[in-house]
């Protein structure tokens, strides 16, 4: 057993309905009880989607199981064909379903409907929603799309698929949209996009192009592979986020179509370029960033936040277990080590260990930057409702790129305004962990004691990684009590949640483990003086100075060599 | 102000549409949503599938803010092979969980469809996980699976797991207890009035799971909520008396409610007048602008939360509504019969569900305002219809009588905005 407080993936059959719901004809009946229509929402409410998703759930009942689930399976089959008239039925079990075995496929082949009956397999105790949805699109085309025979269409220029968007898809719409557009202007033209928009008569056309775009890897990949080996087509594989990453992108393109990319890669309407170079983005260089999201989103964010707004990363990870090799060799380039994991406790001890500048992440970093008072922009899926904008809000191509630049300086402080609160540390309205003054309300200060404590409270976490925050959450309960009283509230908030969650460590401050250095009340107030969003890096740079040399106790001194020590080092 | 109109009362054979189809209701996990803010004390560990862990996050997500004190074990191929390794599993999650939060006190093992199908004995885990934490930590186990349970039916076997778990207690006193989780605000104000009346009352779920009520032969209860089947039975098997009553929603709901605890405990009616008569006169007042906004207009109710048929007597009696269809995913006669009898006669009333007959019906009827889940309703906003989320009924403080305005004022709300939007 996997214990888990948030998921950031659902399970398999919910990227089948996200297939199912992408396309035009097809109708899903899902074998599962009837809490699993919680789905539905998913769609309606929180992509907004107008319809509902084109999904039959069987709605068993405990007193169902053993009799006729079976029947129950059927005859939901057949209500929908009937009233539905979809052209592809697709049907599959949820997890519960799986268990009891009644084989969907098979019940609803002997059904003898007038239409392809598409079953999947979802291993739901193996297997998650972007690989539920990768697959369910392989099925799908297997099933609809010829194996051979099928002509490449005479047309005035070349064609590709875009291959992989789905319903409730981070930013599909919109990376639809900007790359049709980019393929318009050289000269490619779409043939089909899917599974969003198409029906299963725009599959069996999928061999009549020249080539496959896969935008989403994760979903698009197996089809691609499918059509390589049975129809030759090539596929693109460089991910047009950013700028240099659309460059690339072009460029495959254009030597697959056999077009000049050039006149587009010079008119390209980028703005990032500029506003990156422009002296007011200054201050971004070697910001201390986190990367965390799907494969695909990752590596594309490390780039960009590297080699386009000059950010430093200092974390990169991902929850997509599958591409967990490509996103472990770009971890080595940048010097950090991967964090492959869909554990979102794990991906919180990291961040809060790393102390990054800016978070950029999923929904569950923001709650976890919030927690930590940390500036987040979100890069990838699972998102919630308002990450699916009324604007228009690619991530993908040349205005992709415009819209990561402003998403992900948005939520940092502005260049002056960060260095008049580095200077004048005490000036009394300058409250401790100010937010940037364009945004309206301040993060909690209380928070990474909170969240340090309980790993502090483990007796299992002896290792020193563990130690660490226990000593983060000690000093701030300290600093707490030199606070000034204008951020007492907060100071003892952070006091009070600390001592409880950790009470061995933290009930007694003036007493820390042996061997921990500790801070004389003079280098902790001078340490209030550093802005908190480098305070913590700062704090355990000195300790970690301190005890790898012996002392007992950090004093103004030692502050002020550890900083000398690791200026210019991370 | 607008007293109930008699003509309207009183409908006890009312036609039931059974329904056995496809159904859009949560399933019982949903309820650790709001129990596991309500009991501080307490942590919820769902023993299922990431599919019980993402409906958990897709209901809750949005909501919370904080922590969650709940968190799912998700089974893996590996726990499928065989019971004995799934018990040491369910040990050493347990034992992580309360190592995280060594605050908790109380925990529940919650069944899901895959915990029960594959016929895990949560009970059996609890037993042995109380030997092994008691006495600081005491764990109990109940089903919210989908298979079995639906939406609030979630609470109802938690609260029974509670109760079974605690035994007679012989000095329990006469104390009311008011049993179904209520929202803080409005808990406190029912405690002001109890007071007032002189009636000693207690809650049901505590503030703290640790601290219930005894719970014995003297003990009467009060229903705070319409769901709570299974939790009366318990009360009833410790030596509770349930006070039958209409529930304390809207000005006559409220009043009712409390006359039942007034005439048990022998509440003198000049003192019981003096307390209810300005609160309820406040209720009405409240009732009345919305009255004039919502009388005549014509609801329908799909399944939901079992909530469906005391918010349509209050809709239809207290602001005039007119009610088409009041589908409950659940009808528990035993304990709605005092509603029953006020609901206006001749109301299709519907139990279960299948959701495709019922959206024909639906459109057929052509409503002036529709009340659904999550699912439905942004699909039925786009064919025309007003709807109203109704597990915003069960989020949102609504019993008692300051809160009777609010409730009404929900409902009018959807039609507010309506009018109001030019686009
Ligand atoms: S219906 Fe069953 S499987 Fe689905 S979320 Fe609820 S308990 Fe889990
Ligand atoms: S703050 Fe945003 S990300 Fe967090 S729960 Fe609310 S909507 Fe979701």
């Amino acid at each position: 057993m996997k214990l888990s407080v948030w998921t950031y993936e659902g399970p398999p059959h919910v990227g089948a309905m996200r297939v199912a719901t992408g396309m035009k004809g097809v109708h899903f009946v899902l074998h599962a009880p009837q809490g699993d229509t919680y789905a539905d929402l998913l769609f309606t409410m929180i992509e907004r989607r107008k319809q509902r998703p084109p999904v039959t759930y069987t709605t068993f009942q405990a007193r169902d199981l053993g009799s006729d689930t079976a029947e129950l399976f059927k005859t939901a089959a057949r209500e929908a064909y009937e009233r539905f008239q979809p052209e592809v039925l697709l049907v599959g079990a949820s997890c519960t379903a799986e268990l009891i075995q009644d084989d969907p496929a098979g019940i609803a082949a002997a059904i003898g409907l007038p239409v392809p009956v598409v079953p999947v397999e979802l291993s739901a105790y193996q297997r998650k929603e972007n690989w539920g949805a990768g697959e369910t699109f392989y099925q799908l085309v297997r099933a609809c799309c010829p194996k051979e025979g099928v002509e490449r269409l005479p047309r005035t220029g070349p064609s590709c698929n875009l291959l992989g968007p789905t319903a409730l898809g981070f930013r599909h719409r919109d990376d639809v949209a900007e790359i049709t557009r980019l393929l318009g202007r050289l000269g490619v033209d779409v043939n089909v996009t899917a599974p969003l928009g198409a029906s299963p008569a725009d599959l069996a056309r999928l061999p009549q192009a020249d080539f496959n775009v896969v935008l989403y890897p994760e979903i698009g990949e197996p089809v691609a592979r499918w059509l390589k080996r049975n129809h030759g087509q090539e596929a693109v594989a460089a991910t047009p986020i950013g700028v240099g990453g659309t460059a690339d992108f072009v460029k495959q393109v254009a030597e697959l179509a056999g077009v000049d990319p050039a006149p587009v890669l010079e008119e390209s309407g980028a703005r990032l370029p500029w506003y990156s170079r422009s002296i007011d983005s200054t201050y971004l260089t070697g910001k201390r960033v986190f990367v965390f999201g799907d494969a695909t989103h990752a590596l594309a964010a490390a780039r960009v936040a590297t080699e386009e707004l000059g950010f430093e990363v200092v974390g990169l990870g991902t929850y997509s277990r599958e591409q967990a090799r490509d996103v472990r060799k770009a971890a080595k380039r940048y010097g950090v080590e991967a964090l492959i994991t869909d554990d979102h406790l794990e991906v919180e001890d990291r961040i809060a260990e790393l102390h990054p500048e800016l978070v950029l992440g999923t929904q569950m970093e923001r709650h976890i930057a919030k927690r930590l008072g940390l500036p987040c922009a979100i890069i990838s899926a699972p998102v919630h409702v308002h990450d699916y904008p009324a604007r228009y809000s690619p991530q993908m191509g040349f205005e992709g790129a415009n819209v990561l630049f402003d998403t992900w300086v948005h939520p940092l402080m502005m260049g002056l305004e960060e260095h008049l609160l580095g200077m004048f540390r005490e000036d009394f309205e300058f409250a401790d962990g100010a937010a940037p003054s364009h945004l309206g309300h301040a993060p909690k200060a209380s928070a990474p004691a909170e969240l340090e404590g309980p790993a502090a409270a483990d007796p299992q976490a002896a290792d020193p990684a563990a130690a660490d925050p226990a000593a983060e959450g000690r000093a701030e309960s300290l600093a707490a009590e030199t606070a000034p009283s204008a951020s007492a509230s907060t100071a003892s908030a952070s006091t009070a949640s600390a001592a409880s969650a950790s009470a061995s460590s933290a009930s007694a401050p003036e007493a820390p483990p042996s061997g921990e250095p500790s801070w004389t009340r003079e280098a902790q107030k001078e340490l209030k003086k550093i802005p908190f969003f480098v305070r913590g890096k700062a704090r355990r740079n000195t300790e970690r100075f301190a005890r790898e040399r012996g002392f007992a106790s950090i004093t103004l001194e030692t502050l002020y060599e550890a900083k000398a020590h690791f200026a210019g080092r991370r | 102000m607008s007293a109930p109109n008699p003509a309207i009362a009183g409908g006890a054979a009312l036609p039931v549409l059974k329904e056995r189809g496809q159904r859009e209701v949560f399933c019982g996990l949903t309820g650790i949503v709001w129990l596991h803010r309500k009991m501080q004390d307490a942590f919820f560990l769902v023993i299922g599938s990431r599919t019980c862990a993402h409906l958990l996050q897709s209901a809750a997500g949005v909501m919370i803010f904080a922590e969650p004190r709940f968190a799912t074990a998700i089974l893996e191929e590996k726990d499928l092979a065989g019971l004995a390794d799934a018990n040491e599993e369910i040990d050493r999650v347990v034992a992580r969980v309360l190592r995280r939060r060594p605050e908790v006190r109380q925990l529940f093992l919650v069944g899901s469809c895959p915990s029960e199908v594959i016929k895990l004995d949560l009970s059996r885990a609890a037993a042995r996980l109380s030997q092994q934490h008691g006495p600081d930590v005491q764990v109990l186990a109940y089903s919210g699976s989908g298979i079995e349970t639906t939406f609030t039916q979630g609470e109802d076997a938690c609260l029974a797991s509670m109760l079974r778990a605690q035994g007679p207690s012989e000095d329990a006193g006469d104390d009311l207890l008011v049993v179904g989780t209520l929202p803080d605000v409005v808990e406190d104000q029912l405690q002001r009035l109890f007071d007032q009346l002189g009636v000693p009352v207690r809650f049901f779920p505590p503030r703290r799971a640790r601290s219930a009520p005894p719970v014995g032969r003297g003990t009467r209860y009060l229903l705070a909520q319409p769901f709570l089947a299974e939790t009366g039975l318990a009360l009833n098997d410790l030596g509770a008396r349930h006070l039958p009553a209409p529930f304390p929603l809207g000005a006559e709901g409220t009043r009712a409610w409390l006359q039942a605890a007034a005439t048990e405990y022998g509440v003198d009616p000049a003192r019981f007048e003096e307390v209810v008569a300005p609160a309820e006169a406040r209720a009405r007042r409240a009732l009345a602008p919305m009255r004039e906004r919502l009388a005549g207009k014509r609801i329908f109710f799909f399944p939901d939360s079992q909530l469906e048929i005391p918010i349509a007597r209050f809709l239809a009696r207290e602001v005039g509504m007119e009610l088409v269809e009041v589908g409950t995913p659940y009808l528990q006669r035993d304990h709605l019969g005092p509603e029953l009898a006020l609901l206006p006669d001749g109301v299709q009333l519907s139990e279960g569900q299948d959701v495709e007959r019922q959206l024909d019906r639906c459109r057929a009827a052509a409503p002036d305002m529709v009340v659904c889940g999550l699912g439905l309703a942004n699909p039925l906003e786009v064919e025309g219809m007003t709807t109203k989320w109704s597990i915003e009924l069960v989020f949102t403080p609504v019993q008692g009588f300051e809160q009777a305005g609010d409730l009404a004022e929900l409902f009018a709300r959807p039609l507010v905005r309506r009018e109001r939007l030019k686009v």
